[in-house]
Order: C-alpha cells, then structure tokens, then sequence
C-alpha cells in the first residue's frame, strides 16, 4: 500500500507541458541547427566543419576569440579582485555608492561602451584630436584587439566583482583572526586563506566572464575591424556576407558551442570538489585607511571608477551634440532627439511591449520550474532542471539561429514576429532566472507550505496565494534584473527583428553602423536612463540583497 | 474526537529502513507524546500520521477508516510546526484564517472564530503583527491559535517548543495542554525533551531507532520502565552490574559484599543471572549504615544537592542529598548509602529487558 508523494497529481501534468514546450522550442532548434552543420543539400556532410578549419581566414576567428577571451578573463580577475579585497577589508569613502555605480556600469548596455570608446578614442575621437591638436601625437588604436580587450574587460571587471563581493560577505572575521593569531596577515592572508575559500566563486565568476567575452558581438562588431572573432565569423556567413551558406555557420556555431561547453564542464569539476558551504557569523569588519597605502587604494578604486563610468558620461553629454550627416559638429542641442522622434517613440514602445511579455513569460516559467524542481524532486523535473540550464552555455547569436533554423519553415513559421522576439528574450534569459527562483525556493521552508495543506489549502492555492506572495520580494528583484538584461539584450534578437519588431538596443546598433552616431547617442542615453531607473526600483525593493546576474 | 489505530507501519528512505513495524493506539481526545533521542523516527511517523511521507507498508486509520490514501489538505488536522511556519507574508489574523477560508465559513463567523483562536493564545492585540516583527514564542502561539481555529480532528506538534527559551518552554507547554484540554482534540506531539513529555502527556511513547521501546503514562515509564534504554532515557539512574541468586527459594542481588538485598517478590519468578540494577538518585540515601562509599564532588542546588560517590566497587552513584548543611562535602569523605528497595528496577544484563515481576516481555 503507497500513498502520497508518489502519485500522479496535477504537477506532472505541468512538469510534461513545461519539458515538452522546452524540447520544441530549445532543444529542437539547436538540434536543428546541429543537423544543418552536417548537411549539405539533404545528406550527411562535414563540409562545413572542412571549410572552417581549411582556411585561416575562419579558424584564425576561433584563435582571436580565444585570445581575446583570455586575456580578458585573466585581466578582469586582476582587476576585480584586488578590488573586492580593499572594498571589503578597508573602509573606503562612499563605499555603498561606489558598489552602486559599478553595478550600473557593469548592467549598461555591452556595445555602448564599445561605441561611446570610438567616441573617445577613434579615428575622429575626442582625445585622438586633442592629442593630435595640441601634441601632434597619434595615440594607439583603439580598434582591433586592444581595444576589444579594454572594452569587454572594463565592462566585465564589475561582473566578477559583483560575485567576489557576495562571496566575502559569507567569510566570517574568526577565519582571519585564526590566520592572524597564528602570524599569517596582509597579503599572505589573502593568498593563503581567502583566495583558496574564494576559489569556487573565482571560478564561477570567471565562467561567467568566458562565456560573455567569447560570444560578445557587439563590441568586435563595433570596433574590431579587421581583427574578427568568432561571432562575427558567424553573424557574416549567416547574413551572407561572405557568400556562404548556412550550413557553414551552423558548423562555426557547434564549434563555439563545444567550446563553451568544455569550459563550462571543467570548471564545474573544478568546483564540485571544492565547495565549501559557509556563513558568516560575523563578517568582516572594514578598517580605516591611512598614509600613503590609503592613498594608493583610493587611486585604484576610484581610478577604475572613472574608468567604468567613462563611456557612459561620455554618450549622455555626445547625446546633445550637434551633428551633420550623422558626425559630431560644434554645438549642443536637443536636435538628436528631436529629428529622430518617431524612431524612438518606435524603439521604446517595442522594448516595453516585448520586453514585458517575455518577462512575463519568464517569470511563470521560471516559478513553476524551480518549484517543480526544488519541491517535487523527481526523474522528470530532475531533467527539467538539467534542459532549462542549455541555454546557459549558448551564446546568444546562437539562439538567434537556431530559432530561425527551426522556426523559417512550415509547420509553424515564426520568423519577423513578434512572438519570436519574446521567445527568445525569455530562452536566452531563463537560465539564470530560474537559477535565482530556485535558490529563493530553497530558503523558503518546507513546512511553511505544508502548513497551508494540513489547513486544507489545495496545492494551486499553497503556490498561489502561499508561496509565491512570500517570495514575491525575491522574484520581483529578480524580474527587474531580467528586465535589465532583456532591454540590453543585442545578439539574440539581431537575426530576428523586422522593423515593427527593432527594439531600443537593436536601434542602437543600426544607428551606429548605419554612422547615425548622434541618433545613436540619443538612443543610447534614453537606454540608459530606463536601466538606471530600473536599477534604482530594484534597489528600492531588494535592498540589501546580494545581486546576481 | 479521533481515535487512531497505527497498524503494522513501515517507513523507508531510499532502502534505508527508518521504522520497520510500528503499531500503536490512540485514544479519543488524548494527549499522546512520541518521545526519543533524534534519529529515532518520531518526526518521522508524525509526518505519516499527517500526511507528509509515504507509507511503505501498514495502515493508518481515523475512527476505524484507513487514511492511506488520503492527501494531507483532506485529513483535517491542525499542525504545528518546529519553526511555526508562518505564513511570513500574512498578519497573525490573516495567518490564523487561512484554513477557514477552505472551509467556506461565512465572514462574520470566520472574523468571530480568528478573534476567538487569537484571544485563547492571548494574542489578540497583535492580530495585526507581521511574523517577522513577533517573537519566537508569539509566532508560536500564533502557530498554535492557527491550528486549532479549524477543529481539527487531530492535532500534530513537531517540536513546537524546542526553538523557544527555557522559561518561554514552561509557559507555552501549559498554554498547549490547557488549549489541548479544553478544545478536546486528539494530540500527537513529538518531542525529544523528556521532562517536557511528561509534563504535558496523558501517554507517552518512548521510541528509539524506529522501534517503540514502551508507551505508557509518564509515571508508569518512570517508574517501571520496560527496558534499560527507557529507563536510562528518562530521567536519570545509576546502572549496577549485579548477580540475581536463588537461594533458599528466595531471590537476592549482592549489592556490596556482604549486604544482600531480598528482590523475592519484585523479580519475575524465572529470572536469574546476571542482571543490571537501575538505581534512581532518589533511591538513594546517605546515612549512618549501608554500602560504604566515598564522595567524588557535591553540587549544590538550593533546595537539595546533587552528590557523586565512588563504591567500594569502583562504581559511580548518583544520588540526591537533601540535608541543612552549611558546608558542602569534599572529596573523600567517607559516606554511607542506603538504597530504598522499593524504587529499584531490574533489567537482565543481556536483553536489557526488564525482569520486574509483571512486566511485559
């Protein structure tokens, strides 16, 4: 005789719709796009793979890509963690505002760091012809790997110290007293002690680091020139650039894949035999600062400040700047917004209207799913959770792809809608939502629901009016970082938007290679307000609460 | 106003065996407690009672009808949880209505009932707290007025007061037996306190690695307990290897060279052999004859002392020293104990089953 838990209930039901519609709209997109890069004209071939790696001009992308994303990685780590080290042990004036701003930086949209760089330093940039003007002195390029590298390093340091952050605060002060009482201090310390409990998070953090610099595509679109990675190899061959079909991008697509995926697999062995579960009785304390040690620290951190903030002060004030044919002239005015106002009235309805279905959907998606996982552990919702993760590891022009390869044809035909822009968004975003439920879902009681059913509350009514209201503060934080990432958001929806589908950033990205840099610093700053605004609710409604992207 | 038959019960977790058979009886309107060190299965067989956990074989019956198959929302029992459980989002009011909202009770009798619920836990005048800005032991009474507002057949506590402080434990377990007592409703309460079990319980389960060890009243535990296992478990005892002889168709057990003891009419007729004698600390007195002992330390503790001796045979005695000393005895004073006969209990050495005259095999 069983009873209880084992029986089919109405959470099955929901488990299979939510397995199936993911097998349709994921898996079978990226397996058909699989499909395509081993066939040519209906039957089995490795032509594509054959092209790729024949000539240098495609495997040398792979190379760069590679270069560029470790040289990245390893700078940011650089980076961030002496910064998170002094932020953390050293009080440090406006220490709150400055791990505000840097959030913000790190949550602006990708490619207008990029831009607003050309703005600075290119051809025709402000410091080029000042340097120019007054040293006749040409400062190097910022197109090509340099530049590149600078970019997504500065746009990726606050990532990795967003997660170094949330890590120390589990570091309880006695574990540094301990090192201290036995003579191990300063720096030793950090390298003996902290860095080996950090070491998971450092991991991850990077991860998190290789995976955007390696399937970035705005900023070597923007600035790369003629130094190409990958995602641009991709998005060429795809829109036909190089006049290849697309069973060559379809295989350049799989590389990428296998190449995200193998990180992602060794740093999770990495991980998994390294994790320590820890919290903070007492965190730690901050010191004050004094002498020239003070002062060296306060250079870095505020230097890496100015830095980070940079290219966004540099949009906002280009934004009221005068232009001809699209190029900065002399003069400030509103004219950027003004001409370009049915484009951005066009922009901004299209990023509310989409944006907000696909969190929507996000959101429902995301609650069910770690429910499903965290409170109805089984075979099925085991692999619900295990499919819900691939999109973690796909790049976002992949999605792209895949989505169109499924999608172009009959029995269901999506291509220029706009559920197609919404399914998207949500794919691509639903990884590290339901990561965050589930952590939320994991901290929330057992017996808080079970208390609703001993009182005879169905199960519907225990998520509805129960559990979801409890976590509501949660998911809602949750849902404005969503929002955030869905109204920056490029790569994904690049081969998807028709122009009654062109949303904010997609606009941005036109304008810029179209050379509209005056429209594009007006879209870009409008952008960026509607992120700055979004940042400030969620930190009304999350307070305190670690940030996680 | 449920009986409760447990009828042959078993309970795995992933192969591991975590109750092999239990059955067990509950009367209409009783206040049954599952006592037992952690591990040993009584949340466990909570959680089957409510609803919670699957039932691997047995069967489970409410007045007669087997429950198996019932879900948790359909038993119509009041739980009450080690951390309360609240609803964090809902004020104690809205907490406390929430099963009646199920129960399609009109407004005004919902309002009425809540109010009622709330003023019996004496938690009225903060019917508009959020749990968050209440204490532990309000969130509890909360907890408590929640369960009972519905009428439940039965009443399930987990471990309420184990999150709770020393004094508040007092206070609340009182507030549980007279909301218990006058509600009138079937209780199983789990708890690993056996001073708080029997303070509240009518009968009381002693349960050790999913096995029951003996289920009777506090007393009847206390004062016969079925095993060495209770008898060490609750409360507190000396153990003493000893000998049981026949002689001369008398029983007796040496308990110092020289000085036997008569257990003729306390022993099961059979028993024999080697045997554990449990030694209550009240049992125990010092006085100016009896086993020869040394003393190892005494605590004072107001109203009496507790004093740790050494036996001539090597063994340690706890016992209770009620005296108007003014000055606490040291170690190595010589003292002489007498033991009140009456209040022994004796166990065979290797069952560890009691060998009482009367008592159950």
């Amino acid at each position: 005789m069983t009873t209880g838990a084992r029986r089919i209930d109405g959470w099955t039901s929901v488990a299979l719709l939510l397995t199936g519609g993911y097998l349709f709209m994921v898996v079978w997109p990226l397996i058909a796009v699989l499909l395509s890069s081993v066939s040519r004209e209906g039957s089995f071939s490795l032509d594509g793979f054959a092209t790729f790696f024949s000539s240098r001009l495609y495997y040398g992308t792979l190379i760069n890509s590679i270069l560029v994303t470790v040289c990245v990685t390893v700078l940011s780590l650089i980076v961030a963690f002496p910064l998170a080290y002094v932020m953390t042990m050293f009080r440090i004036p406006g220490n709150r505002v400055i791990q505000v701003l840097i959030l913000a930086s790190m949550m602006s949209p990708p490619f207008i760091g990029a831009y607003s760089w050309i703005l600075l330093l290119g051809n025709n940039g402000l410091i080029t012809r000042w340097l120019e003007a007054s040293f006749g002195f040409d400062p190097p390029s910022i197109y090509g790997f340099a530049g590149i590298v600078l970019v997504l390093t500065l746009q990726l340091v606050p990532l990795i110290f967003t997660y170094l952050m949330g890590a120390w605060r589990t570091i309880d002060v006695s574990l540094l007293e301990a090192a201290e009482s036995m003579g191990v201090t300063g720096w030793r310390r950090a390298l003996k002690v902290i860095t080996p409990l950090l070491l998971p998070t450092v991991l991850g953090g990077s991860l998190l680091v290789f995976v955007r610099a390696f399937a970035d595509f705005g900023t070597p679109m923007l600035i790369g020139q003629g130094f190409r990675t990958i995602p641009v190899l991709i998005y060429s061959s795809f829109v036909g650039e190089v006049s290849i079909d697309s069973s060559f991008a379809a295989a350049v697509a799989v590389i990428v894949i296998v190449v995200t995926l193998a990180v992602f697999l060794i740093q999770k062995f990495i991980v998994d035999r390294k994790t320590f579960s820890m919290t903070a009785m007492r965190p730690i304390e901050p010191k004050p600062l004094r002498g020239w040690g003070g002062w060296m620290v306060y250079l870095y951190v505020y230097g890496f400040l100015t830095l980070a903030l940079a290219p966004l002060l540099v949009v906002v004030v280009s934004s009221f700047r005068n232009t001809l044919y699209g190029q900065f002239v002399p003069g400030f005015s509103l004219n950027n917004y003004v001409n370009a106002q049915r484009d951005i009235i066009r922009y901004v309805t299209n990023t509310f209207s989409i944006g907000v279905t696909a969190l929507v959907v996000l959101v429902v998606v995301a609650v069910l799913v770690s429910y499903l996982t965290v409170r109805r552990k089984n075979a099925l919702t085991g692999a619900l959770d295990t499919i819900t993760m691939v999109p973690y590891v796909v790049p976002g022009l992949i999605i792209g792809i895949a989505l169109i390869t499924a999608f172009s044809q009959p029995p269901l035909v999506l291509t220029g809608t706009f559920a197609i822009m919404v399914l998207a968004l949500a794919i691509r975003r639903l990884p590290y939502t339901v990561r965050a439920t589930t952590a939320l879902m994991y901290q929330f009681s057992p017996s808080v629901e079970e208390a609703a059913i001993s009182l005879g509350a169905s199960k519907v009514r225990t998520l509805v009016q129960v559990i979801v209201p409890a976590l509501a503060p949660g998911i809602l934080a949750g849902a404005v970082l969503s929002w955030v990432t869905i109204i920056t958001e490029l790569s994904t929806t690049l081969f998807l938007y028709n122009t009654s589908t062109q949303t904010l950033s997609l606009g941005i990205y036109a304008q810029v290679i179209r050379g509209q840099l005056g429209t594009a610093a007006a879209l870009s700053t409008i952008l960026l307000v509607l992120t700055m605004v979004s940042l400030m609710v969620l930190m009304r409604i999350g307070g305190n609460r670690e940030l996680r992207v | 106003m449920t009986r409760i038959a447990l009828q042959s019960l078993r309970k795995e977790y992933a192969g591991q065996v975590a109750i092999p058979d239990l059955t067990l009886e509950i009367a209409d309107g009783e206040f049954f407690t599952l006592l037992g060190p952690s591990g040993c299965g009584k949340t466990t067989l909570l959680r089957m009672i409510a609803g919670f956990n699957s039932i691997e074989a047995g069967t489970i019956a409410f007045d007669g009808t087997v429950i198996n198959d019932k879900p948790a929302s359909q038993r119509n029992i009041g739980m009450v949880f080690q951390n309360y459980a609240l609803f964090p989002q809902m004020t104690a009011a809205k907490n406390v209505a929430f099963g009646l909202q199920t129960r399609k009770i009109s407004r005004p009798e919902s309002e009425r009932r809540v109010e009622a619920a709330l003023d019996a836990v004496r938690m009225a005048h903060l019917k508009d707290r959020l749990p968050g800005q209440m204490s532990g032991g309000q969130q509890q009474r909360v907890a408590l007025a929640r369960a009972l507002v519905i009428e439940p057949a039965l009443l399930l506590m987990d471990e309420p007061l184990s999150n709770l402080d020393a004094k508040l434990r007092v206070e609340m377990r009182d507030t549980i037996r007279q909301a218990q007592r006058k509600a009138g409703i079937t209780t199983v309460y789990v708890t690993h306190d056996q001073e708080e079990a029997m303070a509240v319980s009518d009968r009381i389960a002693v349960m050790n690695l999913g096995v029951v060890q003996q289920v009777g009243s506090p007393a009847q535990i206390y004062r016969q307990p079925a095993n060495r296992f209770v008898a060490e478990f609750i409360g507190k005892t000396n153990l003493l290897e000893r000998a049981l002889i026949r002689q001369d168709g008398k029983a007796l057990v040496e308990l110092a060279p020289g000085q036997s003891i008569d257990v003729t009419d306390l022993i099961a007729p059979d028993a024999e052999g080697p045997i554990q004698v449990s030694v209550r600390p009240e049992a125990v007195k010092a006085g100016a004859a009896g086993l020869p002992a040394q003393v190892l330390d005494e605590t004072f503790l107001g109203s009496h002392s507790q004093v740790r001796a050494r036996l001539a045979t090597g063994e340690t005695v706890e016992f209770l020293e009620f005296s108007r000393r003014l000055s606490l005895w040291q170690e190595g004073d010589a003292v002489s104990l007498s033991v009140d006969t009456g209040l022994l209990t004796f166990f065979d050495a290797q069952s560890g089953k009691s060998i009482m005259r009367g008592a159950s095999a």
